[in-house]
């Protein structure tokens, strides 16, 4: 039976009925627990990034596997990283791919996150680790994937099988649904925003990309280039920055 | 029932039916947007232009429906039920007209730039720094009248719906400014302050509680209101709907994370997330049940009075989504159910089963009051009403096939322990379902048209017999 008749409230939750002060602040402390339960750990626990966790770092320190993080020496460019070396910030040509990957919103469509399992192992490749995406502001994990998982398409498809594709996907896959991005190949891509746009993630509190001058000058070099040829070089980037070693455990 | 008080009190209602009307129109252009995406996905040319490719228009049929439609509803209802519930004037009916002209300059800007692809690319936080500014103002100009109001309520106890809005307001207003920081490179662009685990974690945060406070407790507050009223009887148990506000605010909070289990986030948070989650079904169902509950005694009320309908199967699909939410953040069941199309399955029972239908419950309920006469086709409201459940259910049914689907062919090997299926298979095999899911969007579409034609017919009708009444007073 309903109870609308009778008054079962604490005397605590009366008052807090009466005072909108009071109701207020309840709500407003109530609120915060979750997201900083959940949220704040991930800036400090080791265990959160592969290369600050405990297991991974002896192996990594100890040269039983390959480097998570790419250590660059004094006197090093971008040019002189090589896949495998570990994760380095995106060169000027693929953060401009970036950029035309965030505005076509090819997240909505595609994942840049394997999952741990036999069946994406044999699809995409070896599962996804939390250090791979630290310098991508935003993450582009994805949520949805009408299309396949990018994350380790680098390097899968030739420069020319991406820039046919990407221009009439229905050409190289017939039964794809994804739109036709033919106009890439008319747009220039902006030297001067991706040069900001290094100096802006130099000047990120988390995860600095620590471009070194030489690296943001060499921005201008990308001048000229379309936006194809940068989303082929963003592509073609994703995935290989770690050489994996079979049978360890990148997550704990 | 309450056009009859002792001592009348004069609201300001005028910027209330403005929210109204235009909660309509946007539910209109919203879901019409989401039929031409859906469309596209079935037959991918109509993908001609850029600036309506999928991925462009995703992120505006997104902000239409949940800010544009859903905003000018919780504030329409939010600054009606305030008002009735505290027998009390707004504490400032100028400020409420700047968050309606603020919040309908935030969707125009959202309309002109997410076709434009200018993006920040977070899911559901899409538009740039300048209008997410924007937002925040209008959002906590919004906030301040309305708490202020509560402040100089008539009644001695605050009602149950305005806990629900101010809860909303609050959470809202942490998750906004959080996940929105980021640094500019000019007007158009920017970058989030954070990055890859951390990002994620944030996003979801602001993700699913967008869901939790904005399309759940928002609209809570509608039910505890609308429903009672509707049905004419006072709502079922004061103890559950303490329960379920308490235990929602605390607790939904926490389910961000189930959105990302087995990625790169840690273990733990992705259980404490879907272990938070399993809990939830307990307030969520008391809530549901204290809705429904209400109708006891009145349950025969149901043949005649089409808006109720709304209001009451809107609360059988808010049991049916947060009972498939909790299951769907269960590991085993989330391996099969993420990344595909069952996500996008259960996000729209939700907001079209119960968002939605509670919404428009409370439209027609407010269009009557607002201006004091009966619908211009009670038959019309009927028609809507199976359009939009019939919509609805034709919708969830196919992306739940799809979804199931897709997951059981992604992992599927066959004999010689080779993937049985190559992705592009996949993909055709959904074509179908992508074409049902449309005909059931267009459907529940066709059915916010008729409510639009109705409304219109209603205020026009009011109008005229206003006149009439009005030449002889002046006279």
């Amino acid at each position: 039976m309903s109870d609308h008749d009778k008054i079962y409230s604490t005397k605590f939750q009366d008052r807090i009925e009466r005072s909108t002060v009071l109701m207020f602040v309840m709500v407003a402390i109530v609120l915060v627990f979750g997201g900083i339960v959940e949220i704040v750990p991930l800036f400090y626990l080791d265990r959160t990034m592969t290369h600050l966790s405990p297991d991974v770092k002896g192996k990594v320190d100890s040269k039983e596997i390959s480097p998570i993080v790419w250590q660059r020496q004094a006197g090093q460019s971008l040019e002189d990283w090589k896949p495998g070396d570990g994760v380095r910030p995106h060169k000027p040509l693929e953060l401009a791919g970036r950029a035309a990957y965030i505005r076509e919103g090819c997240y909505l469509c595609h994942s840049q996150m394997i999952r741990p399992f036999r069946d994406e192992k044999d699809r995409y490749g070896q599962y996804s680790v939390s250090s791979e995406s630290m310098y991508d502001h935003p993450h582009q994990w994805g949520s949805k994937r009408t299309g396949p998982d990018l994350a380790r398409v680098g390097g899968k498809y030739s420069d020319e099988w991406h820039r046919r594709h990407l221009k009439y996907p229905r050409e190289m896959v017939p039964e794809s649904v994804m739109p036709n991005y033919f106009f890439l190949d008319d747009k220039k891509v902006d030297a001067a925003k991706v040069k900001k746009t290094m100096e802006v993630m130099n000047a990120m509190p988390f995860y600095p990309a620590n471009y070194t001058e030489a690296d943001i000058a060499s921005a201008a070099g990308i001048e000229g280039e379309t936006e194809m040829d940068a989303m082929i070089a963003y592509l073609q980037s994703l995935g290989n920055h770690i050489k994996f070693t079979e049978d360890v455990n990148y997550r704990d | 029932m309450d056009a009859v008080q002792a001592t009348p009190v004069k609201y300001d209602m005028e910027v209330v039916r403005w929210f109204s009307v235009a909660a309509i129109i946007y539910l209109v252009v919203g879901t019409l947007i989401g039929v031409w995406i859906a469309a596209e996905l079935a037959w991918p040319s109509l993908n001609f232009i850029p600036e309506i490719t999928f991925g462009r228009l995703r992120p505006l049929h997104t902000n239409a429906v949940i800010f544009a439609f859903g905003g000018c509803t919780l504030m329409a209802t939010g600054y009606y039920m305030v008002q009735r519930t505290g027998a009390t004037r707004l504490w400032s009916n100028g400020l409420a007209w700047f968050t309606f002209w603020g919040w309908n300059l935030v969707i125009v800007l959202a309309v002109i730039t997410l076709p434009l692809g200018i993006t920040q690319g977070k899911e559901y936080a899409e538009l740039e720094w300048p209008i997410d500014i924007l937002i925040a103002v209008v959002w906590l100009a919004f906030g301040l009248n309305h708490i202020m109001t509560v402040a100089i309520r008539k009644t001695s106890h605050i009602y149950v719906s305005n806990w629900f809005t101010m809860s909303m307001i609050v959470m809202i207003t942490y998750l906004h400014v959080v996940n929105s920081l980021a640094v500019p490179v000019s007007l158009t662009t920017s970058y989030s302050i954070f990055s890859g685990v951390q990002d994620a974690m944030v996003q979801w945060w602001w993700g699913h509680n967008a869901v939790g406070f904005y399309l759940t407790a928002g609209f809570l507050g509608i039910m505890y209101y609308f429903v009672p009223k509707q049905a004419g009887r006072p709502i079922y148990s004061y103890r559950l709907s303490v329960l379920h506000f308490w235990a929602l605010t605390f607790g939904y909070v926490w389910l961000g994370a189930h959105h990302l289990q087995y990625t790169a986030l840690p273990d733990w948070t992705g259980s404490l997330g879907a272990a938070v989650s399993l809990a939830m079904i307990i307030p969520s169902w008391g809530g549901a049940i204290n809705g429904m509950m209400t109708l006891s005694g009145a349950w025969d009320r149901l043949r005649t009075d089409y808006i109720l309908r709304f209001l009451v199967v809107a609360l059988a699909f808010y049991a049916m989504s947060t009972f498939e939410g909790p299951v769907m953040s269960i590991k085993t069941v989330n391996a099969l159910s993420h990344y595909t199309d069952w996500g996008i399955g259960h996000v729209h029972s939700g907001a079209l089963g119960w968002v939605a239908m509670v919404a428009i419950g409370a439209l027609y309920h407010m269009v009557k009051k607002l201006w004091g006469t009966e619908m211009y086709s009670d038959n019309l409201v009927n028609v809507h009403f199976w359009l939009s459940t019939i919509g609805t259910v034709v919708y969830i049914v196919a992306m739940w096939v799809s979804g199931i689907m897709q997951g059981l062919m992604w992992r599927d090997y066959d004999e010689y322990g080779a993937l049985t299926y190559t992705f592009i298979e996949s993909v055709s095999a959904m074509h179908p379902y992508y074409v049902m899911r449309t005909i059931g969007g267009l459907i529940f579409h066709l059915g916010t048209l008729v409510m639009l034609y109705n409304v219109v017919m209603t205020v026009r009708q009011a109008s005229a017999a206003r006149g009439i009444h009005a030449v002889p007073a002046k006279a």
